[in-house]
């Protein structure tokens, strides 16, 4: 036990209001079922699943709609009985406000479940198991949407040693995990043994911030008989629940780059995830609903469970609104997050919190001014990176400097953009480097694929060329050959024979 | 006296064959130049540059009969390359080889297509799929948006369609603010 004792700092991060208990007076509300939801195919990080519906067909609870496309993919379940009403590309939320293929679907108020099929693991063996989480739909709830099936299965080369479980929940404003564990601890426990059998790991440690004294009471009361289950307070620093910082802060394992955590035995859940691998064994439920904060400026804030798919304006009216209207709202936390480019939109796997944004969010933000140097943001960086460097980097497009400063290994977690004094959007000029260098290694690869196609038909080319000019040759040859030419001196002879007996006929006239 | 002519002969006989032994065992294959060349270039063998293809222009460029600002798909940007690498100055791109434009890919329209195959023969990827007779068709994927296809066409059935953006392909912007030229007061 000297281990949870300890606790190892990171360097930089940011201590901010985190504005916490706005949304937590009230208990998670569930809506009645909406009278339309929308499902958008692309709501995870790997392909997207292939469609299994066609339109007016009439669907089940949980009934497959889309199902993984290869492994790196998640399915996609209906949340609700009803009929399929339409196929077609309509707003997502993502901040390119760009539409995306959806499927509509039409409730039928009757809520019918398709035959529930518990797994029995135990029975079934893990590897069985795992393969049947491809279609569960399971993808981490924290808000990076990584598809789960994964995590659970990789453990075959390096075994799993310590499962963390990730309730730091770091962000301001975010409470959903908080009122999860609040409200369905028994739920998160029984999930957590059961992951940590399927893991085979020794020990489970939770890894909670201090600014949550309610959840750390409930889930600490609740794992006193469990031997294996630890739960660790760690310091409410910004970005403590980013999966590397949070694992240094308990076990003070620096995970290098380009390395995951499982290879030095760690695999890491957030808490939504654990419930949702646990309805899905124990009950047989597909991942079909999730819990959202709607908080900020807004009347009454709270979390609710909703189904996937449920319009986002229904939450927001359900709260009561703006306090005060400027109809602008940002998806996931305010350090991460970002803006809503409408809410005509639904809610999906990835939406964790929505936060109405308070006035001071649009107003106050100050005119940037040019960069001084003062270096406050490499401070503030918990990677350990340059973000003065990257800044100038990314700005002039130069971007084989800026990987070469380890842009990759940006988190995004905004810590620099937060403390910088002239208010540079830093964070937005690596989002742009990074999208640009992705995008040219995309372009390279496929100009890779061009050459090599091209090379391979100016081959053929030359191939089918030479081997028309053998068989001309072959074909003269041939004309050219003794017997050949006899044939033809016959021929002659018999035409030269034939022209006589017409000259003679002629004659004959 | 003749030690020192030895030493000299004896050294000179080692170097000649450590040089002649590697100079066999490694020629380079190839004229590294015109790969280095040929990399940066978009690979859409579009012909633009009045050469019949990427490689063959990049040979072109290598030996110093072709200028580096031939190439309208690879852009300003392909030409900054060319120039950093050629350690030239950068030029802007020549008109006369036509105008940059967002990349397109080839779309057949399958109920005009009377399968004649000269598409096919044109393409210089062989990203067109089809026989004589039959219907043809694009393998968008494999398209570089080079327009080859489009005048051997008798029918006219070949458009070029721009690929949008979707939330797949979507890029961040680079962020465009005005830097404040009020003048704010400094409390000392």
């Amino acid at each position: 036990m000297k281990l949870l004792d300890k606790i190892f700092k990171f360097n930089g991060g940011i201590q901010t209001n985190p504005k916490k208990d706005i949304s937590t007076k009230n208990s998670i509300k569930c809506l009645p079922i909406p009278s339309e939801l929308r499902l958008p195919l692309r709501q995870h990080i790997g392909n997207m699943p292939k469609l299994k519906v066609k339109v007016g067909d009439q669907v089940l609870k949980g009934e497959l709609i889309a199902e993984a496309d290869g492994n790196i993919s998640a399915a996609i379940h209906a949340p609700t009985s009803g009929k399929i009403k339409s196929v077609e590309k309509l707003l997502i939320p993502h901040p390119s406000g760009l539409p995306d293929f959806c499927v509509t679907l039409i409730p039928d108020n009757k809520d019918q479940w398709i035959k529930k099929a518990p797994v029995n693991w135990k029975k079934l063996g893990i590897e069985k198991t795992i393969k049947l989480l491809l279609n569960s739909g399971i993808v981490g709830l924290g808000g990076a949407a990584f598809p789960s099936h994964l995590k659970l299965g990789n453990n075959r080369n390096s075994p799993i040693n310590t499962l963390i479980i990730n309730a730091a929940e770091c962000e301001p404003y975010i409470t959903c995990d908080d009122m999860l564990m609040r409200e369905r601890g028994n739920d998160l426990i029984k999930g957590i043994k059961l992951v940590q059998s399927l893991l085979g790991a020794k020990q489970t440690i939770i890894g909670i911030e201090d600014n949550k004294p309610e959840a750390y009471k409930i889930i600490s009361d609740l794992i006193i008989k469990e031997s294996s289950v630890h739960i660790k307070v760690v310091p409410t620093i910004y970005p403590s629940g980013d999966a590397k910082r949070l694992i240094f802060l308990i076990n003070g394992i620096k995970i290098s780059k380009e390395k995951r955590s499982s290879e030095y035995g760690i695999q890491m859940f957030n808490v939504a995830t654990i419930v949702a691998i646990y309805r899905f064994i124990v009950h047989g439920e597909a991942s079909l609903s999730r819990i959202v904060t709607i908080t900020g400026n807004i009347k009454e804030p709270r979390n609710y469970e909703v189904l996937f798919g449920t319009p986002l304006q229904s939450l927001i009216q359900d709260t009561g609104g703006q306090k005060i209207r400027n109809n602008t709202f940002i998806m996931g936390g305010p350090m991460m997050g970002f803006k809503l480019p409408s809410i005509d939109v639904s809610v999906t796997k990835t939406m964790n919190c929505v936060i109405s944004a308070e006035p001071e969010m649009i107003e106050a933000k100050k005119e940037p001014l040019p960069c001084i140097r003062c270096a406050k943001c490499a401070e503030a960086c918990p990677v350990l990176l340059q973000p003065q460097e990257l800044f100038w980097f990314s700005k002039s497009d130069q971007f084989e400097k800026a990987q070469n400063y380890n842009l990759f290994d940006c988190i995004e977690c905004g810590c620099c953009s937060y403390v910088c004094p002239s208010n540079i959007p830093l964070v937005q000029f690596y989002r742009y480097a990074k999208s640009e260098i992705i995008a040219q290694s995309i372009a390279k690869e496929e100009a890779d694929i061009a050459r090599e196609r091209n090379d391979f038909r100016i081959l053929r080319l030359e191939r089918e060329k030479k081997e028309r000019a053998e068989r001309n040759a072959q074909r003269k040859a041939e004309n050219t050959s003794e017997e050949k030419s006899k044939l033809i001196e016959e021929k002659r002879a018999e035409i030269a024979a034939a022209m006589n007996r017409i000259k003679d006929n002629e004659k004959i006239k | 006296m003749l030690t020192s002519i030895l030493i000299i002969l004896f050294l000179a006989v080692i170097i000649g064959l450590v040089l002649g032994f590697s100079s066999v065992q490694f020629k380079v294959k190839g004229d590294p130049i015109i790969e280095k060349i040929d990399s940066i270039l978009p690979q859409t063998q579009c012909g633009q540059c009045n050469y019949p293809g990427c490689k063959p222009y990049a040979t072109a460029i290598a030996k110093g009969e072709a200028d580096i600002n031939q190439c309208p798909p690879g852009g300003e940007a392909g030409v900054r390359a060319l120039a950093e690498l050629m350690g030239v100055e950068y030029k802007p791109l020549n008109e006369s080889h036509g105008t940059t434009k967002p990349k397109a890919i080839a779309f057949i329209d399958e109920d005009t297509c009377i399968g004649c195959t000269l598409c096919i023969q044109a393409c210089p990827v062989d990203a067109i799929l089809g026989a004589a007779k039959q219907m043809h068709t694009i393998i968008e994927k494999e398209c570089t948006g080079c327009e080859l296809c489009l005048p051997p066409c008798p029918v006219d059935c070949i458009t070029m369609e721009s690929i949008e953006e979707n939330a797949e392909n979507w890029k961040w912007k680079y962020p465009v603010y005005s830097i404040s030229t009020s003048k704010t007061k400094v409390n000392h």
